[in-house]
């Protein structure tokens, strides 16, 4: 008791200037030091690297890697091949937002009505999400493969070349299958912002003789704005970064480059190729964009 | 956790209360949701059946016909194959070290540092806590190439499960679960323990940490996915078959092997199950666990 005695008149020293339990230090100190290594240091690492003519060489070696300045990204932004990944981002982006934003909000407003098996559906949307891409594409190969179940139930109609080998078909298929993967997520998130909604909301708009659809624009619709801002924020992180699907749904990019994106770009430049300056800027590029269509998307959402 | 584990909406307590005025008006209202979930769940769940139906096949049956079970073309020898291609055993247990690493890891510096976040006063911990908040928004493609020359050129930590853990040690989805989980405690609890002379360590062994079992479970069950279901990061890192986790080694046989075999599909549709087996069930069994709150940083691509 003597301590907190001695705290009442004036503190001593350390704890003045650390704070009432210095050990928080320790405590916090792997967690930062792994933040350090493995966010910041990298980030200003993969910043640095943009600007050299950096390639790989045996560890320990000592190479000389020439200050290239604006070289690689004067390269990318020049570069057909980063041109198309680049229009495949928006493809993805303008075909997933919206798909995920509509599907997302009329599965959550269903769900978050007073129907049997609601834990069934749930959990059924949510199943996509917490399996793994690569098993979920085999099966997607499997359905949407040239003599697949698709074509089979399409017959005439199916597209020639398939799906996934025509340079039209392979980034709608790429985006679809993203949608459907992350969907169950966006579902969750926006059954949540309904179940905060107030009722009485509601029933001030049907005592005001608002119908279905008046009471879905006016109550439910700005109910969650802010659930939306943050659904079309990360889905167009997500969209900005997807790899594994061009990597296997579509053979590498394929076909012929059709369904190329940035990260793919940046594997096969960077460490397939040994150009890692170059893919560093293709990195750096790509989160410039990112945080400015973010940015954009949340202004014009909150302000509306 | 404190809160109910599947919140209802107000409006389903309040129409079970209220007397039924009109059934008919009431069913139809019920019958376009219901119709809607239904087709919504068929699109969800097909794929899956499709799997398991194709994983059963002894010859690949993409003809509608084949999407329903035929006793007489049903088999386990395409286990067999995927076991051969790709040694499910060792690859499985390379899964399980990789994914046991990151959670392992992430209990004990994610435990500490959610402690600290939440019941620790020193300078400077708002700061800690706005740092995680601004990095964590960094996409990991970002860091792919840096991390790539770090871990696997310049430390030479190419085919090693350190490499493959190393950026995924702390989950920061863990350390939020912690950090709030702590906060809800009652500040007394810490302030009687700090009074009989318990040093921190001890609060957080014997107090806090057993007090956490339902947030332990949650960061667990939560995190379990991310590394299960990598794939870029450990097929930057693992050259060797030996040390590939299961998802890899899949993505590898899909891309190298289908391309040559008439119809490989029952031995992908194979691995892919025993790939999804492990994360579907656990998210069966735990489902209340994966709530919007907990999964908010868990997005990835």
């Amino acid at each position: 008791m003597a301590a907190s005695a001695a705290t009442t008149s004036r503190p001593p020293l350390t704890r003045r200037l650390l704070g009432r339990h210095p050990i928080g230090y320790l405590f916090v100190a792997p967690y930062v030091v792994f933040l350090f290594a493995i966010f910041a240091y990298p980030l200003g690492f993969a910043v640095y690297m943009s600007f050299y003519d950096y390639f790989f060489a045996a560890p320990g070696a000592i190479v000389e890697r020439p200050f290239v300045g604006l070289d690689n990204y004067t390269t990318a932004l020049a570069d057909p091949v980063f041109h198309r990944a680049m229009l495949n981002v928006v493809i993805f982006i303008a075909i997933n937002v919206p798909l995920t934003v509509l599907v997302g909000l009329i599965l959550a407003t269903a769900l978050n009505t007073a129907i049997p098996f609601r834990t069934f559906f749930r959990a059924s949307y949510f199943v996509p999400y917490v399996t793994a891409s690569v098993a979920v594409i085999g099966v997607w190969l499997w359905l949407f493969n040239s003599d697949g179940l698709v074509n089979n139930l399409l017959g005439p109609l199916a597209p020639d070349p398939s799906w996934l080998v025509n340079s039209f078909w392979a980034m709608p298929i790429i985006a679809l299958f993203a949608t459907w993967k992350q969907l169950g997520f966006y579902v969750l998130l926006y059954l949540a912002a309904l179940q905060n909604i107030p009722e009485e909301l509601y029933e001030a708009a049907e005592v005001d003789g608002a119908g279905t659809v008046k009471r879905f624009t006016v109550v439910t619709l700005p109910g969650v704005r802010p659930t939306t801002t943050l659904v079309v924020i990360t889905a167009t992180i997500t969209g900005a970064n997807f790899f594994t699907e061009p990597y296997l749904l579509t053979g590498r990019g394929g076909p012929a480059g059709a369904s190329v994106s940035p990260v793919l770009m940046m594997y096969t430049e960077g460490i397939e190729q040994g150009h890692a300056g170059f893919a560093a800027a293709i990195g750096v590029l790509l989160a410039i964009g990112v945080i400015v269509v973010s940015l954009v998307n949340r202004y014009l959402l909150e302000r509306s | 956790m404190a809160t109910a584990t599947q919140p209802q909406h107000p409006e389903v307590v309040e129409e079970r209360a209220r007397p039924i005025a009109a059934p008919s008006r009431r069913s139809r209202r019920r019958l376009w949701p219901l119709l809607g979930l239904t087709v919504g769940a068929l699109v969800f769940l097909f794929p899956f059946y499709y799997m398991v139906i194709g994983a059963l096949q002894t010859e690949p049956n993409s003809s509608i016909s084949g999407a329903f079970p035929n006793p007489a073309n049903l088999t386990l020898d395409n286990l067999r194959d995927i076991d051969r291609a790709i040694d499910l055993p060792r690859t499985l247990l390379n899964s399980g070290i990789f994914t046991g690493g990151v959670l392992l890891s992430t209990l004990v510096l994610g435990l500490l540092a959610g402690y600290a976040l939440a019941r620790l006063e020193f300078r400077g911990r708002g700061a800690v806590f706005s740092a995680m908040l601004l990095i964590l928004i960094v996409p990991f493609q970002l860091l792919m190439i840096p991390l790539y020359v770090m871990i696997v050129r310049n430390y030479g930590l190419a085919d090693s499960y350190l490499g493959m853990i190393l950026p995924f040690a702390v989950s920061a989805i863990a350390v939020f679960i912690f950090r709030q989980f702590f906060l809800q405690l009652p500040r007394e609890l810490f302030e009687s323990a700090r009074l009989d002379g318990a040093s921190e360590l001890k609060i957080l062994t014997r107090i806090a940490i057993p007090l956490a079992k339902p947030a332990i479970l949650t960061a667990v069950i939560v995190t379990f996915i991310g590394p299960w279901n990598e794939f870029l990061w450990p097929f930057l890192v693992t050259k060797q078959l030996a040390l590939q986790p299961l998802a890899v080694a899949l993505a590898n046989f899909i891309s190298t092997v289908a391309a040559r075999q008439a119809n490989p599909f029952g031995a992908i549709l194979a691995g892919a199950v025993v790939l999804a087996v492990p994360a579907v069930v656990l998210f069966l069994v735990f489902q209340r666990h994966f709530r919007a709150s907990n999964l908010g940083s868990a997005i990835k691509g």
